[in-house]
């Protein structure tokens, strides 16, 4: 309203609009300022990915000018701190795979019990309170999981299998998945209830039971989203460290028996970083080609993940 | 069922819809069981917690530094630590991330920049957090002379968080109606005033919903603080604005984001790793602290996501 009063002419003189124009350029200008700055925000992400990238690649570059690729790939030691340096990944990626494998059996059956449960038996008010408490559950902080996995699961165990050492990749591996459930239910749950209700009613016209639809016809619709559910399961079992760090104990161990203990790829940059290695140095090295092999093995199942997605996907 | 006279006999079908109803039956219960795990743990954590840390709680636990005398040990420096290290992640990711998510709902045409960037944050929530430890090692650390500070640690956790936060945005605004926008811009709004008068503010409570939930995340990271190689064992607290320092200086405004810290999940793992049983009692107290604002800040988010969806109808 000011402006137009202020561009009416004064008496006497041109009328003046170049005021009114001059604040409107101004206007112009400080819009495009401002979504200049927004951009810049939502770049931060992109430029997040291209640090990651960097620092690993850059560091690792300089470690495999030390080490082959193919030791690195093959040799079945790794005690790259000794003075008879070996730097087989091997050995990490070993306690990792069981140790997830171990996670994912317990978190993929019972996340997929538990959304099966939540979106085709469950009535409504149990849903509106369980999912909280399952979001509660996936809130947890890992280190007190870990604490779990040392002071509670650990002797408990012990008590079912006598020989099972104090670090052991199965009761790290089993608090994982307690871990990993939440995220696995919660995903899985909202592809079955995307499901269609008249898919449901045609299954109950012709007279299946709830759990005979549940298996035989919303499980396969929602299968995409149950696959990606499940690669984000792996992910996290993958990525998970200070579960491994306090409860699967850090020494290097090629095994495939979860009775054993094992370092993994996260265990180990944890038992480094927190040694005083000095920056430059091979140790110091090594844990970006690890890190580089972790994000690896992530992307690798991210892939596989996409792929099974649109392989399985289901269009109503 | 498989010969065709089957289903006429009413007694065979009574016996079918029977067995169907206990499968059922037995499968909510598998449901319920399953479900019920999940509760038990929460429950035993805090419990177990609870009592084996109750003769440590006590003021001096929480005004102590640590020590090598378990019972005298106590968390100021981690929750100090803590504190600290949340508000610097929660002034730079919040900034941040509401910029982000306001730039792709309301400012980003539809282009290949657009996707990139969308790409990216869904990949970003998959990179585990140890991998920001690393970036941050690298870039923070050493590439911008941060070194083991509360601003590289801050500014790592805000890089963890960011991917939730600009979802929450993102979310928050999309169930804005759009006449809200038309509204705004036919009485002569720009576009950043549309934005600062009538999206944001009616977004907030979302936008706070995914904040809190961030922010409960990021209290409760050790790998990728570890990884920066934060010091396990700190007895001093980072100087307060403006006071006097032992060398008789002054301190700066922002002395404290370049100092050494320890944040409370970093005090557990020190705690728990050592064989002396008298540090579990220490250690569960901390983590029963921990757990407490963990969950507190869990369930105001998750209150906070319920009342919003029972008031607001546009």
């Amino acid at each position: 309203m000011n402006a137009y009063a202020m561009s009416a002419s004064p008496p006497g003189g041109a009328p003046v609009v170049s005021d009114r124009l001059a604040r409107n350029a101004m206007r112009h200008a400080s819009e495009r300022v401002i979504e200049t700055l927004l951009f810049a925000a939502a770049a931060v992400s992109v430029l997040t990915t291209v640090g990651i990238v960097y620092v690993l690649v850059s560091e690792s570059i300089h470690f495999f000018q030390n080490v082959s690729i193919v030791d690195f790939l093959t040799d079945t030691q790794w005690t790259p701190l000794f003075d008879d340096a070996h730097f087989g990944i091997m050995v990490l990626i070993s306690g990792t795979l069981v140790s997830s494998a171990v996670a994912l059996a317990v978190a993929i059956p019972m996340g997929t019990v538990i959304a099966i449960y939540l979106s085709e038996f469950a009535n409504p008010k149990v849903r509106e309170v369980a999912k909280p408490i399952l979001e509660l559950l996936g809130g947890i902080p890992t280190i007190v999981f870990g604490y779990f996995a040392l002071l509670i699961v650990t002797p408990l165990l012990q008590k079912i299998f006598p020989e099972l050492p104090g670090f052991s990749l199965l009761s790290a591996g089993l608090v994982m998945g307690i871990m990993i459930v939440p995220y696995v239910a919660s995903l899985s749950e909202d592809a079955m209830r995307a499901v269609p209700m008249s898919l449901r009613e045609g299954a109950y016209a012709m007279g299946s039971t709830r759990l005979y639809t549940a298996l035989h016809v919303v499980v396969p619709a929602a299968f995409s989203g149950l696959a990606a559910s499940y690669i984000l399961g792996i992910s996290r079992a993958v990525g998970e460290t200070m579960i491994l760090a306090v409860a699967a104990g850090m020494q290097p161990n090629l095994t495939w028996n979860p009775m054993e203990p094992a370092a993994t790829i996260t265990s180990y940059i944890v038992q480094v970083a927190l040694g005083d290695l000095p920056h430059g140095s091979i140790g110091y090295q090594t844990i970006f080609a690890a890190g580089l092999t972790l994000l690896l093995i992530t992307l690798l199942f991210n892939i596989l993940g996409q792929w099974l997605r649109r392989r399985f996907r289901e269009n109503y | 069922m498989s010969s065709e006279n089957a289903g006429f006999d009413p007694a065979r079908i009574r016996a079918l819809i029977a067995r169907g109803k206990l499968k059922d039956a037995l499968f909510s219960a598998l449901g319920i069981l399953c479900l019920g795990i999940g509760l038990l743990v929460i429950f035993a954590l805090v419990a177990d917690m609870a009592v084996k840390g109750a003769e440590r709680f006590n003021l001096g636990f929480f005004l102590n530094f640590a020590s090598r005398r378990a019972t005298q040990a106590g968390i100021l420096s981690a929750w100090v630590g803590s504190l600290l290290v949340m508000l610097v992640t929660a002034m730079t990711a919040v900034p941040l991330g509401v910029a982000a998510g306001l730039y792709l709902e309301e400012y980003a045409r539809r282009n290949w920049i657009t996707e990139v960037i969308e790409i990216n944050i869904t990949n970003l929530a998959a990179v585990p957090s140890i991998v920001y430890g690393l970036l941050a090692l690298g870039i923070f650390v050493y590439a911008f002379g941060f070194g083991q500070s509360i601003l590289s640690a801050g500014l790592t956790l805000a890089l963890l968080i960011l991917p939730i936060v600009i979802v929450a945005t993102r979310e928050a605004i999309r169930a804005i109606p759009a006449m809200i926008r038309e509204g705004s811009m036919a009485v002569g709004a720009t576009r950043w005033q549309t934005c600062r008068y009538h999206i944001v503010p009616y977004a907030m409570p979302g936008i706070l919903t995914g904040v809190i939930i961030g922010l409960a995340r990021a209290i409760g990271e050790t790998a990728p603080i570890i990884t920066i190689g934060a010091l396990t064992f700190i007895a001093f607290l980072p100087p307060v604005p403006f006071s006097e320092l032992a060398d008789g200086t002054r301190a700066g405004l922002f002395d404290w984001v370049m100092s050494p810290f320890t944040v409370m999940p970093i005090q557990i793992f020190n705690w728990t790793s050592r064989p002396d049983p008298a540090f579990e009692v220490n250690a569960a107290a901390a983590g029963f602290v921990l757990m407490v604002m963990v969950l507190t800040m869990n369930a105001i988010a998750i209150w906070l996501r319920y009342r919003l969806r029972k008031n607001i109808k546009w």
